[in-house]
């Protein structure tokens, strides 16, 4: 199995490169992903190309994307889990309304819903202090359940996908270059930038780490978690409007399987679940890394219930190593 | 015993126990509405209720114990389903006596995939939310290995366990199972010293800790408990549906702990019991029935339960806060 091969290293290292690679474990994670890409050429010579690679992203996108409001969420000491019903929901919403308000209005109707998800989450989490686990649990059946009851209502409305959102979603510049990077990569950079410039940012963190001692300060604490799960759903809408784009039809289970990727990503990628520390660049790895491990075991042409197992039981040393590594 | 004694010892209750109280009143609302708007509530009625419930109350009865000692388990409804399928393709050509052999050693197997959990959770120390999602995703692969479509059966005298009578036609057997699994299961637990570790352990950790409670033992202990709640709800499963689908199961984790969350278990740990959540399935499985009754689309159900959530833990929030402001 890879994932202890690719960290086995850091655990028999003395001295000083251990501490070293706790205070970068942004370099553990590169290492493992590469690791996992050798994996990868190693089952199938020949397989790690431009195309592939270029396949790679394209997929890890939507992941990337969830996974940047489940940090952002996390890193509070929070975790949302209405996102996949978040997504779903969106791009279901904007194909059954395009031929009605067009394509653009769509996307618009599209992500509003991720906004008024992402609201009553805050409202419940910020405001009445209500364990976000819960609240999430909560939200998430409610617009799970209303999408159902809504394409039951819909059944003669034709879903049709929005033009440049399947361009979006699945094209390629140049043959090569993922078109849904342009989406990814400014989403990217405004969440480091924000979390590691903006006050908004360092609030999150406050936050995290201590939120007794962030209202003891003075911060209005309510406010900054109301943005932050907005922000989430937001992100999660963007992120099924994206897929949708890909798949090119939106079915009721579009994002269902990205609950665990989404968080695993996070997690994986080294912010803590009881919040304060982490970041999104290691989201980012983490999403990649759990893409060509998706890839690696499609690759292995195992049966589907041994590729989920094995998806599983790898994440889950993932886990565990990471946890090891930083505690 | 003084006159006035039985309100005001009713009155303690209510103050210590809640959803003891409060729960039970739920259902009987429920149950009040739902005989309001079909009145032709038949005995049958009554029994298909019951069986449908059996499933949620074993999810949510399992749930409830790990969620008391301060854990969490996202995988249950995967379990549920592995013991489901296992019953199901096992048993099609089994007689009765080697069915409940069988039923037994799948019931073993359930508190061993309790007790991988519960290990897993203490010794990695990963977060238990993500622990059980990673082993929910395992199991759930586990259960597709063993029958890849739904299929399978039991013998008929077994499946009567769920689904039969006792005495009158308005009792289910499936309710009698509940009873009896939760008496054999969480009674000598609850008052006994595990169950008092067991609620230490949620409550305070750190305080169960200085007062000597093995810390990790009891929270695995809580996890086997539920893997043995959880094993007697995917038979429940196989009884009430006859065969054995791997899919089935998923549904019950997120449901189970709606159910316990309105039934009274605070996330936090340390507080609540089983018999609320149990109750708390029972009503959640009352409304999608009655949304049948009504004509209205019963996928509303799901929409009402995500609602119902949202607003119970909504307004326990704001009494917090207005206690607070005060």
């Amino acid at each position: 199995m890879s994932a202890p091969a690719g960290a086995s290293p850091t655990f028999t290292a003395v001295g000083g490169v251990l501490p070293w690679l706790q205070r970068h474990t942004i370099v553990v994670l590169v290492l493992l992903l590469l690791a996992f890409i050798g994996c990868v050429d190693l089952v199938k010579p020949g397989t790690v190309n431009p195309v592939w690679l270029s396949n790679t992203l394209l997929f890890a996108a939507p992941l990337g994307i969830l996974a940047a409001g489940q940090t952002m969420v996390m890193l509070t000491g929070g975790i949302d889990l209405s996102v996949v019903s978040v997504a779903t929901g969106a791009a279901f919403l904007m194909t059954t309304v395009t031929l009605q308000v067009g394509s653009g209005w769509a996307v618009v109707v599209g992500l509003a819903l991720g906004v008024a998800v992402g609201l009553i989450n805050g409202i419940g989490i910020a405001v009445l202090r209500v364990q976000p686990l819960v609240m999430t649990l909560g939200t998430g059946l409610m617009t799970q359940g209303s999408i159902i009851v809504y394409s039951q209502r819909i059944l003669s409305t034709r879903s049709v996908v929005p033009d440049f959102i399947h361009v979006l979603g699945g094209g390629r510049l140049a043959g090569l270059v993922p078109i849904d990077l342009f989406l990814w990569v400014p989403i990217a950079a405004a969440v480091i930038l924000c979390l590691n410039r903006s006050g908004f940012g360092r609030l999150l963190y406050a936050i995290g780490d201590n939120q007794e001692a962030c209202v003891l300060a003075g911060i209005r604490v309510w406010r900054v978690l109301l943005a932050d799960y907005t922000i989430c759903s937001l992100l999660a809408a963007a992120a099924g409007i994206a897929l949708v784009g890909d798949t090119n039809s939106a079915d009721l289970s579009l994002a269902e399987t990205y609950l665990l990727p989404s968080i695993a990503a996070v997690i994986i990628g080294g912010t803590s679940i009881f919040g304060g520390r982490g970041g999104y660049s290691g989201s980012i790895i983490g999403a990649l890394i759990l893409t060509v491990l998706n890839g690696l075991l499609t690759l292995l042409d195992s049966p589907e219930p041994v590729k989920q197992i094995l998806y599983g039981v790898i994440i889950f040393l993932l886990a565990a190593a990471y946890t090891r590594l930083t505690d | 015993m003084p006159a006035d004694a039985l309100p005001e010892r009713m009155r303690q209750l209510a103050g210590s126990h809640p959803a003891l109280v409060g729960m039970p009143l739920l259902l009987i609302a429920a149950l009040a509405v739902t005989v309001a708007i079909h009145p032709d509530f038949n005995s049958f009625d009554a029994q298909s209720m019951a069986m449908a419930a059996l499933p949620l109350a074993f999810a949510a009865a399992a749930q409830s114990v790990v969620v008391i000692s301060g854990g969490l388990d996202l995988s249950i409804g995967s379990v549920m389903a592995v013991c489901n399928v296992l019953a199901a393709s096992t048993m099609e050509n089994a007689n009765f006596g080697t069915s409940l052999l069988i039923a037994a050693a799948i019931i073993g197997a359930g508190a061993a995939i309790g007790l991988v959990n519960g290990l897993l959770v203490v010794v990695s120390h990963v977060p238990d939310v993500i622990v059980t999602l990673t082993t929910g995703f395992i199991w759930g692969g586990a259960a597709l290995l063993i029958m890849e479509k739904p299929g399978g059966g039991a013998p008929d005298e077994f499946l009567a366990i769920g689904t039969g009578t006792v005495g009158t036609e308005w009792i289910s057997s499936s309710l009698i199972l509940l009873v009896v699994a939760v008496a054999i299961i969480w009674l000598p637990v609850r008052s006994s010293k595990v169950g008092l570790r067991i609620y230490a352990v949620g409550s305070d950790r750190t305080a169960a800790f200085r007062s000597g409670v093995a810390i990790g033992p009891s929270r695995v202990v809580a996890y086997i408990i539920g893997g043995l709640f959880s094993a007697v709800g995917g038979l429940g499963l196989t009884m009430t549906t006859g065969i054995g689908s791997p899919r089935a199961g998923v549904l019950y984790t997120l449901s189970g702990l709606a159910a316990v969350v309105i039934g009274g278990v605070s996330l936090v740990g340390g507080r609540g019991g089983v018999v609320g959540p149990v109750i708390a399935a029972f009503v959640l499985t009352l409304i999608p029935a009655d949304l049948i009754f009504l004509n209205i689309d019963p996928n509303f159900g799901q929409v009402i339960q995500g609602t119902l959530i949202v607003l119970v833990v909504m307004a326990g929030g704001f009494l917090a806060l207005m206690r607070t402001r005060r």
